[in-house]
């Protein structure tokens, strides 16, 4: 039983859509990555799913409500976005920031209560920033930065968690970081996650279930290791690659050929 | 640093917070502002000492100083403090709503409109008392101001239907705000040297923005947009603080975005539309102010309060430089502007960092 999922959705920025006739069910407790070339809709669809963006056919249901009637306050109460490159005004600490999660939770005349002094407690804890709380946001690290907005969402308190390219801009050892704590958020806290990736192999490492997009639409979906295959890879992303399986883990590793190698491997 | 941001205030299941920083700044500047205020009603052709001003204000005094304060000076220092406190209000919301520090209600052409609506009545009605305009006698006396609020709220919304595109386009907003001011202004710049010479010079004086013989006709308007609007404005704060993280956050947050700016925008509107109305344009008290305050305070958006305080304490400040320290009476748009200015970017290199909007 899925909590949010699109029905057929069609979304699209004025012009042609983007997203065309889409559905897809975000199974609940599972991390789910959504992969595919530039510019297929992978956003466009995460973006539907927050309620940021309103289909122009279809519907995204939430707790099985149409998402459009349920008001935008009990949304926020519910699923959390982390924006793609999201910014900070300069001055604002990391605290502030963290709390600016709970606004869903709070009204004029409820500010701070004692809930929201713990749940940011906790989120700067779980996210280990706690000790970077009374720091401007401007002076982190992009690793800092990205682990203190990941705080923020997780000080919001909900059961699902979108999360919009949470990797850009950051070097490998920091991309695993912030994977790493998605996995612990999905496994010791029992969210449900639903993000968007483009590196294949760290989807592959940290995924559940794997969603395929192209053009718009979804391709295949499901385990890792059925769904990244030498096929998929030349068909949907026009990458020629062997994909091997680690040893450590069985899982796919894509390793990209480039032009002029021989035809690719067969795991 | 830490302890001076901000501390939680509980009173049973209620809870706010408290930022002391700001909290301190704006109570400095309120006692400055009642300092200025009291010197204000006691210097001109009738000096009355401070001490008998504030026995009057208090209800005391003799007939004469009673008439001195009451009547004549207290409108006028009303007047000065309440458009600085507007202005810094609008400021800090249409600068903190657009995340820009351009993004004031004096750059975005608002008060231009404001501008070119009072210039067109003065130059149709003949106002500087040679008469033989379109419009005499007592219906110019109401039309400026009319004319002045009208002008900004249609600049307001044009400003508003421009830069839509799928929603609220804020650096479309600073652009088209920038454009659209300039575009007035030509527009005031062709009446004026279309008019005859003394409607040109008449509303010259009000283009400069002036305080003198400020009733409490003047008064009224700004001070009732005051006590409606504030309350607005701190109730949108809260919305506000979460748009500074983008409009996608703060939408994730549970903002109803649009509607907190149109409510932002509104408030800031109304208020320097009175504000223009009373005394013309105050030129650099709504893009300034707001700024100092950010800077004293130290966070990461213009302070409400503070601003608001800090306006009134420049207004109230230039009234008391046009009418006692300079030799002769100069529009105290030309002061705020002189003292505001330079004042600004002497923060800027001493605080030595960029911190914007």
């Amino acid at each position: 039983m899925s909590r949010l999922r699109a029905e057929g959705v069609t979304v699209g920025y004025g012009g042609e859509p983007v997203v065309r006739g889409l559905s897809l069910d975000v199974p609940e407790g599972l991390v789910t990555t959504i992969v595919g070339p530039n510019g297929c809709g992978k956003s466009t669809l995460l973006r539907t799913l927050a309620r940021l963006l309103r289909p122009s056919s279809g519907r995204v249901v939430l707790d099985g409500e149409p998402i459009a009637d349920v008001p935008t306050r009990e949304v926020s109460r519910r699923l959390a976005l982390l924006p793609q490159s999201p910014s900070a005004p300069d001055g604002l600490l990391v605290r502030d920031l963290v709390g600016r999660g709970r606004h869903p939770h709070q009204r004029w005349f409820r500010q701070w209560s004692p809930a929201d002094e713990e749940a940011v407690e906790h989120a700067l804890l779980t996210t280990d920033t706690w000790a970077l709380r009374d720091r401007p946001i401007d002076e982190l690290s992009g690793g800092q930065r990205q682990r203190v907005w990941v705080a923020m969402t997780l000080a919001q308190d909900t059961d699902l968690v979108l999360l919009d390219e949470p990797t850009t801009f950051l070097d490998l050892a920091h991309q695993v970081d912030v994977l790493d704590l998605v996995g612990r958020l999905n496994r010791e806290r029992g969210r449900t996650v639903a993000m968007v990736l483009h590196d294949l192999n760290l989807a592959a490492r940290y995924s559940d279930l794997v969603v395929v997009m192209k053009d718009g639409a979804i391709v295949l979906q499901g385990a890792p290791r059925d769904v990244f295959t030498v096929d998929v890879l030349d068909e949907v992303f026009g990458l020629r690659a062997d994909v091997l399986s680690d040893p450590r883990t069985g899982l796919p590793v894509v390793v990209p050929l480039g032009s002029g190698a021989p035809a690719p491997a067969r795991r | 640093m830490a302890l001076l941001h901000a501390s939680p205030l509980r009173v049973g299941a209620l809870s706010w917070l408290v930022p002391v920083r700001a909290g301190l700044v704006a109570l400095a500047g309120l006692v400055l502002l009642l300092v200025l205020v009291a010197v204000d009603l006691s210097v001109g052709d009738f000096p009355i000492p401070v001490r008998e001003v504030v026995a009057t204000l208090l209800g005391g005094g003799d007939a004469g100083q009673r008439f001195v304060v009451m009547e004549l000076r207290l409108p006028q220092t009303a007047v000065a403090a309440g458009v600085g406190a507007a202005l810094g209000l609008a400021g800090a919301l249409t600068q903190t709503l657009a995340r820009n520090p351009l993004a004031s209600p004096d750059i975005l052409g608002i008060t231009e409109g404001a501008a070119l609506g009072a210039v067109a009545v003065v130059v149709a009605s003949g106002a500087s008392g040679y008469g033989g305009g379109l419009v005499a006698g007592r219906l110019q006396e109401l039309g400026l101001p009319v004319a002045a609020f009208g002008g900004s709220v249609v600049t307001a919304l044009v400003l508003y239907a421009f830069s839509w595109r799928r929603g609220l386009d804020m650096q479309r907003l600073v652009l088209v705000g920038i454009g659209l001011g300039a575009a007035l202004a030509a527009a005031t710049s062709y009446l004026l040297v279309n008019a005859r010479i003394q409607d040109a010079a008449s509303a010259q004086v009000w283009l400069s923005g002036s305080l003198t013989g400020r009733g409490w006709e003047h008064a009224r308007p700004v001070l009732v947009a005051l006590v409606v609007l504030t309350p607005v404005a701190l109730l949108l704060v809260r919305s506000l603080n979460a748009m500074l993280l983008g409009d996608d956050a703060a939408r994730g947050l549970g903002v109803r975005l649009q509607l907190t700016q149109l409510g932002c925008l509104v408030v800031a509107v109304g208020l320097t539309s009175v504000s223009v109305a009373a005394v013309g344009p105050l030129e650099f008290v709504a893009f300034v102010v707001p700024q100092v305050a950010l800077r004293l305070t130290g966070g990461s958006r213009p302070p409400v309060l503070a601003s608001m305080v800090a306006g009134g304490v420049l207004v109230v400040g230039a009234d008391l430089v046009t009418r006692a320290v300079l030799p002769f009476a100069l529009p105290a748009g030309i002061v705020t502007a002189a003292i505001g200015a330079p004042y600004l970017i002497w923060l800027l290199v001493r605080t030595n960092r960029g911190r914007t909007a």
